[in-house]
């Protein structure tokens, strides 16, 4: 596709012409030739949308309570735009995304855009394409993107983290949920939901959940009030932030609510608990500290791809890994030694460069 | 790293999207399911639509998803009506001459003919051994510009 061609597919984004936005979708997914210019030219219209992330185990409910958050957002006349992610086989790299069936509120109406990817072995990783994918549905100018997806493993937790808000799902009854919670979903939470509260153990999970909460809070200091309960969203935590200095006001208790997702029971209560979430991160300037952190993340991860591609070129140009991993393992050579042979020319650049700047 | 190099890797990670879709009051959906694992395991990815959709969800999905090739499955009948809505809706977008229109049911060889013109670019009866579909896919999935 010619620059001209690009060009004219981000004035038609701009526009809101949703076959060029999944156009756009589907350049920053599969990184075709020239989408870092459409990123680039689309960087300007972004930061205006509310991101949530939402992230649970398989079955918990996560795309019928989005499928009703997006309703309960449409009722308020806001656009939304929502990004599935659903793991692929391993084996063939197909995939069968079926979060679109679980979202009946969205079919029919312009106002929703839903687009399902695949965590399929994305050159430069998931989490990269979906913030891409996220930075055109906020240029495309929905109010809100909510990025649905499986929690597990390190992928995953990147792929949340691209929110202003984290929406952790856990189903009552199994103690797993809550085991996997401590494995580090726990902490980039910031709104606990027990979905299907109307199972038996739900009572229980929710317990569980505010006593772990409790616990990461109480690390280091040591806390008065505010116990993570349901209402300490509506505890007038504007005022009062400012005055008692930084540690224990400005610090966000994450609520832990309940949910039936498929009577839509406790949904106003969520979309309440992410308003008043990203009111506090306006509030206490965490808003800027979390974009800057995520730039500072983004800009390291691309710089880590870019280097990667130059040095696989390098490796290419040298006969490709299997000679060498054929010569490490004759033990002819070592790892280390190959990795510095590779790296060699790349160095030698930087030492020219810094040479130059010193002279 | 030169530019056709470039192109030419993209082109071949870049998995097929399907969006098999169930058009209708049509609640077999069994077709519809084998055929999305079938598709899955030729290494595709594949957006299923859900029971009774309209033929305006199916066109605004497949635009959404940007899919290539959209599998209608119906047994119920109706694809004289239904298809060419869905068929009409993408060429509205402008998405029709991007997307492979495949139909899957039970379709008499007369509709099947009308439909082809329609736009419809096969139409798979029952029986139809799933390789045969998968390669179908394969070497007719229309290239992008």
């Amino acid at each position: 596709m010619t620059a001209d061609a690009d060009r004219a597919l981000v004035e038609r984004l701009l526009d809101g012409d949703p076959r060029a936005l999944a156009r756009t979708i589907s350049r920053v997914e599969n990184r075709s030739e020239g989408y870092r210019d459409v990123v680039s030219a689309l960087y300007g219209h972004t930061g205006d949308a509310s991101v949530v992330g939402v992230t649970g185990s398989p079955g918990a409910g996560k795309s019928t309570l989005v499928d009703e958050l997006v309703g309960y957002y449409r009722d308020d006349g806001e656009t939304v735009g929502v990004i599935a992610v659903d793991p692929s086989s391993p084996y063939t790299g197909g995939a069968v995304l079926g979060d679109r069936v679980r979202m009946g509120s969205a079919v029919g109406d312009e106002g929703v855009f839903v687009r399902s990817m695949s965590a399929r072995g994305h050159l430069g990783g998931l989490s990269t394409a979906t913030a891409d994918a996220v930075k055109a549905l906020d240029a495309a100018g929905f109010d809100r993107v909510v990025v649905e997806t499986v929690g597990a493993g390190q992928n995953e937790v990147d792929v949340v983290r691209t929110a202003d808000t984290v929406v952790v799902l856990v189903q009552p009854g199994s103690g797993d949920d809550v085991q996997m919670l401590k494995a580090g979903i726990l902490e980039i939470g910031d709104v606990f939901v027990v979905n299907k509260a109307d199972l038996d153990g739900a009572a229980r999970t929710v317990a569980d959940l505010r006593e772990m909460l409790e616990l990461r809070g109480g690390e280091g200091r040591t806390r008065v009030g505010h116990h993570g309960a349901v209402g300490v969203a509506d505890e007038g935590r504007g005022e009062d932030a400012d005055d008692e200095g930084e540690d224990e006001d400005d610090e966000w208790s994450p609520p832990v609510l309940e949910t039936v997702a498929t009577t839509g029971d406790g949904v106003a209560d969520l979309a309440g608990a992410v308003d008043d979430h990203r009111d506090h991160l306006r509030q206490t300037g965490r808003m800027r500290d979390r974009a800057r952190s995520r730039a500072a993340a983004e800009v390291r991860t691309l710089l880590r791809q870019d280097t990667a591609d130059l040095v696989e070129a390098e490796l290419r140009r040298r006969g490709g890994i299997e000679a060498v991993a054929e010569r490490v393992a004759d033990r002819e050579t070592d790892p280390y030694t190959v990795a510095d042979e590779l790296l060699a020319p790349v160095q030698a650049a930087l030492d020219r460069r810094q040479a130059d700047d010193g002279s | 790293m030169s530019a056709e190099q470039d192109q030419a890797e993209s082109e071949r990670d870049r998995p097929i999207r399907c969006l098999v879709a169930k058009v209708g009051l049509d609640g077999h959906d069994r077709g519809a399911h084998v055929i999305s694992r079938a598709f899955r395991d030729a290494g595709f990815e594949v957006i299923y639509s859900g029971l009774h959709r309209a033929p305006e969800d199916i066109v605004q999905a497949a635009v959404q998803e940007d899919v290539d090739v959209v599998g209608i499955s119906i047994l119920s009948g109706a694809h004289n009506t239904l298809v060419p809505k869905v068929v009409e809706g993408l060429a509205e977008y402008g998405a029709l001459a991007d997307t492979l229109v495949l139909l899957g049911g039970i379709v008499p060889d007369g509709d099947a003919k009308q439909l082809k013109e329609a736009g419809v670019a096969e139409v798979f009866g029952p029986g139809t051994p799933m390789s045969e579909t998968v390669q179908f896919v394969r070497e007719n999935v229309p290239t992008r510009r």
